[in-house]
């Protein structure tokens, strides 16, 4: 079969579907009676018209940026990851432990230590549902769907329970100490003299989640181990000839995996919360699944995908703040996003590559 | 008048046979941009046995398709019995009596033969009085036309050859006067071939009309009245059986001479490299599938496996190249190998000097969906030349890669395409590449030449050859009989797990062969 050019299939496809989306939204806006113009004008305007908005779109990006990635990697191995959540948690408290009980001196050390501290809690909370898949054969979907309930649990126990200050009535940690808060995008920016915006979340974070697209895009197609997980996900029974351990591979792929996702947590935890809070994840460990679905589990394509999640999440929150457009219409039209990028990506993609079989066939 | 024709039609061609059976008319059909059937006409004689030879990808599978129902063809007709015919699927193929007898049989394993037999032809909603019905009936087809089969034996207690017989009751059953065979003797041992060409003789008696389609070129000789050759799409002859050969058969599908014959000089065996004592493979459902086997490969020698597939060829080859547990004692150049799995591997094996082209390229010897550069280096990948500190050394694995196909002459030779995009042979060529180059002290083959075009199994054959001509030991397993009698120094026959006997091919033949494959010993037989 005669391929599409490149460009057609990582700009062309995601941009008709997107396309798509946003026309049978349009219509759904239309539908409860409002003006979908109108609602995407604001939509932009309130995400991407200030560095407020870019501030919120960024925050929310970074997030999915960490999920986004997990879902990837684990995806190179075949292997579904929906356990990102849990994994998130589980790095909350993994940052929490280590940036109440050790003193800091400054927020750049604290960062890699909270970094490694959210990866191993993360891995850690990975590690499990990998054995029971590599030794047992419990599937891994199942499993890690399950520990997100048990990190949830296990969370609010802590929180109720150990982490909780005496008085307080919040189910949440004591706030970090000022040594570790991270610099926003506001601080860091300012000595280059660009402003912005004081009271946006985004912070450095977003530079540890730009580096781990980096690193994930060297370790998938640059190193022998990521040659190995990626052959192990073409095929278990060709990696078993050549010697690939399955075990190893899906333990290690499926840590890797949970550390990318309970990065997440520096982010929300202690970039935004300074305290772990409960649920401080917000459903961003399922939306890295869509992220990893439109961006092809490629680091380039997460991080785009992860931008335009930013962006539908602060146009949502900002329609549903200024319209009578109701909540869960956001919800809707980021659902039809994921439908068209992920889960109907033959429905564009048949038609399109017909195009350009009859094209291509004129020509030659 | 369509009768008319067909009537002037055979007395041009003065076969015995009055009417057309079947007539296809300048059918193409294209996927995209590739033409799997370009313009192809034939017209195949009732009551004849018609043979479609080509190689793979030729474009034999495609055209059956077309005549069952399964594609459309972009353009061109298709006649059947006289009458021009629509065949929108594989219901209307039925209706206008085409029966197909697949290569990988469409049956139910755990339901009976009768219960097979009526599926999806039942005469009404009661189970009951079709069974009845079709148990009459399904006696009735099994005396007329000598195919006996028990009607209530499940499908999966049933040989191969049976359950073959009971694909072409299904036929029958439906009134097919047109039946086709894809590659129908690939699973079959000698004799049970031999046993359904005596059935498709007898129903060539009955005035059915039979296409086999075939890449063996001594089936076609031996049962076709006609054949038609395939190549690229195209059909590039049709001719009486009696008036060709093989070998004008053979370049007609290559479009070039080819050696159908090997030349080889003797071998000059050497010292034991490897030796297996009392092998015994139990697979994952508990199933014996090696039975304790002896044998001895010397350095120097190729010895043949020969087997129908599935008699535990496979298990011996797992064991080998490191992926399967088995108890008893193998040693490698002296040195006993781990068989538990515990402390062995793909990887340690091959560092043992053992290189394994597997027996299947698709799923094993390869990554589809890999570049071939990076397939060249599949299972050698740690290999640190292939290494720059923490990262992997593409440019010099490329430069590797594109060397080696160059020299095992892989088409078309750009590294960078994925190996999905390759030809089997050219798929085959890589693996075969790869191995070779290692220069192991024992190279496994599995099914070197499986669904491998007729120029690429030349190829592959000399590089073995050129390999035990280096002094190397070489296991060959192979399904093709031809394969083994010519490329084997030594043959061994496998059957339910047991080595049957060993062989010399000067003193054997296929007929031999074919009765310890079947698990017939001297003293039984």
């Amino acid at each position: 079969m005669q391929k599409m050019p490149i460009w057609a299939d990582v700009i062309l496809i995601p941009f008709v579907s997107l396309l798509l989306a946003a026309l049978l939204s349009a219509a759904v806006i239309v539908g409860i009676g409002e003006d979908p113009q109108a609602a995407l004008k604001l939509m932009i305007s309130g995400a991407l018209g200030s560095t407020y908005g870019w501030g919120y779109t960024l925050y929310y990006a970074t997030n999915f940026i960490f999920t986004g990635l997990a879902v990837s990697v684990a995806f190179h191995a075949k292997l579904f990851n929906i356990g990102g959540e849990g994994q998130a948690m589980l790095g909350g408290l993994g940052i929490a432990l280590i940036a109440l009980y050790i003193p800091w001196p400054h927020w750049s050390i604290a960062l890699i230590s909270c970094s490694i501290g959210a990866g191993l809690f993360g891995a850690a909370w990975a590690y499990i549902p990998a054995i029971l898949q590599a030794k047992r054969g419990s599937h891994i979907v199942i499993t890690t769907i399950m520990f997100n309930f048990i990190a949830f649990a296990l969370l609010n126990y802590l929180l109720v329970n150990v982490l909780r200050p005496s008085g307080s009535m919040d189910p949440a940690s004591a706030n970090f100490p000022e040594a570790t808060h991270l610099p926003t995008l506001h601080m860091l920016l300012e000595p280059f003299g660009i402003k912005f915006s004081k009271a946006a979340p985004a912070n450095v974070s977003l530079v540890v989640a730009l580096l781990a697209a980096v690193f994930v895009w060297f370790l998938i197609w640059r190193t022998r181990l990521g040659y190995e997980i990626r052959a192990f996900g073409h095929s278990e029974s060709g990696a078993q000839y050549a010697g690939i351990n399955p075990v190893r591979i899906t333990v290690i792929t499926m840590m890797v995996s949970g550390a990318l996702a309970g990065m997440m947590s520096l982010n929300t935890t202690m970039g935004e919360g300074e305290r772990l809070v409960l649920n401080s994840t917000e459903g961003a460990g399922f939306i890295g699944i869509a992220v990893a679905l439109m961006g092809r589990s490629h680091p380039v394509g997460v991080v785009v995908a992860s931008v335009l999640f930013g962006f539908l999440y602060q146009g949502g929150a900002e329609l549903a703040l200024w319209t009578s457009i109701p909540r869960d219409l956001i919800v809707v039209i980021q659902a039809l996003v994921i439908l068209f990028t992920g889960a109907l990506d033959n429905m564009v993609r048949i038609p399109l590559e017909r195009l350009f079989f009859m094209f291509g066939r004129k020509e030659g | 008048m369509p009768q008319n024709t067909n009537l002037g039609r055979s007395n041009e061609t003065a076969l015995n046979s009055t009417l057309t059976a079947l007539e296809l008319r300048n059918i193409t059909k294209s996927f995209g941009a590739v033409v799997a059937n370009k313009n192809i006409s034939i017209a195949v004689k009732k009551g004849t046995i018609h043979g479609i030879i080509g190689e793979n990808g030729a474009g034999k599978s495609t055209l059956m398709s077309i005549l069952f129902g399964y594609y459309k063809a972009d353009a061109g007709d298709i006649f059947i019995g006289g009458q021009k015919t629509q065949i929108a699927d594989s219901q209307a193929a039925i209706t206008a009596g085409i029966g197909m007898v697949f290569q990988h049989f469409k049956l139910v394993r755990n339901f009976t033969v009768l219960e097979n037999v009526i599926l999806g032809a039942e005469d009404g909603v009661l189970l009951k009085t079709s069974l009845q019905n079709a148990r009459e009936k399904l006696r009735q087809l099994a005396q007329e036309y000598e195919l006996e089969v028990d009607p209530d034996a499940v499908i999966e207690d049933l040989s191969v050859g049976h359950q073959q017989r009971v694909e072409i009751l299904k036929a029958l059953y439906r009134k097919a006067e047109i039946l086709i065979l894809d590659e129908p003797t690939g699973v079959l041992t000698p004799s049970e071939a031999d046993q359904l060409f005596r059935i498709l003789h007898r129903l060539r008696e009955e005035g059915k009309t039979i296409i086999l389609i075939t890449h063996k070129l001594r089936e076609i000789m031996d049962i076709t009245d006609t054949v038609s050759v395939m190549r690229r799409g195209e059909m590039t002859a049709t001719v009486k059986t009696s008036d060709t050969s093989p070998q004008e058969l053979a370049e007609l599908m290559v479009g070039r001479k080819v050696l159908l014959r090997l030349d080889k000089a003797p071998a000059h065996p050497k010292e034991v490299v490897l030796e297996i004592v009392n092998l015994r493979v139990v697979d994952d459902a508990g199933v014996e599938r090696v039975k304790g086997i002896n044998l001895n490969l010397r350095a120097g020698e190729v010895l043949g496996i020969a087997g129908v597939a599935g008699n535990g060829q496979s298990e011996l080859l797992e064991v080998l190249g490191g992926y399967q547990t088995a108890s008893g004692k193998i040693t490698v150049n002296g040195q006993e190998i781990d068989l538990t799995g515990k402390k062995s591997d793909g990887q340690s094996r091959r560092a043992r000097g053992i290189a394994h082209v597997p027996e299947d390229r698709q799923s094993e010897g390869l990554i589809m969906d890999y570049a071939a550069w990076e397939n060249v280096i599949f299972g050698y990948h740690r290999d640190p030349k292939f290494q720059s500190g923490l990262f992997m050394n593409n440019a010099a694995i490329k430069e590797d890669a594109a060397a080696k196909m160059e020299r095992f002459d892989v088409r078309p030779p750009n590294p960078r395409l994925l190996a999905r995009n390759f030809s089997g042979g050219n798929q085959q060529k890589i693996v075969v590449a790869r191995e070779i180059e290692r220069d192991p002290d024992i190279l496994l083959v599995g099914q070197p030449t499986r669904g491998v075009d007729i120029g690429a199994i030349e190829f592959i054959h000399k590089q073995i050859i050129a390999l035990r001509d280096r002094g190397k030991a070489v296991l060959l397993v192979s399904v093709e009989l031809d394969e083994v009698l010519s490329l084997s120094d030594r043959i061994a026959v496998m059957f339910d797990g047991q080595i049957m006997g060993e062989r010399l091919p000067q003193n054997t033949d296929e007929r031999e062969l074919g009765l310890l494959m079947a698990g017939v010993t001297e003293e039984a037989s």
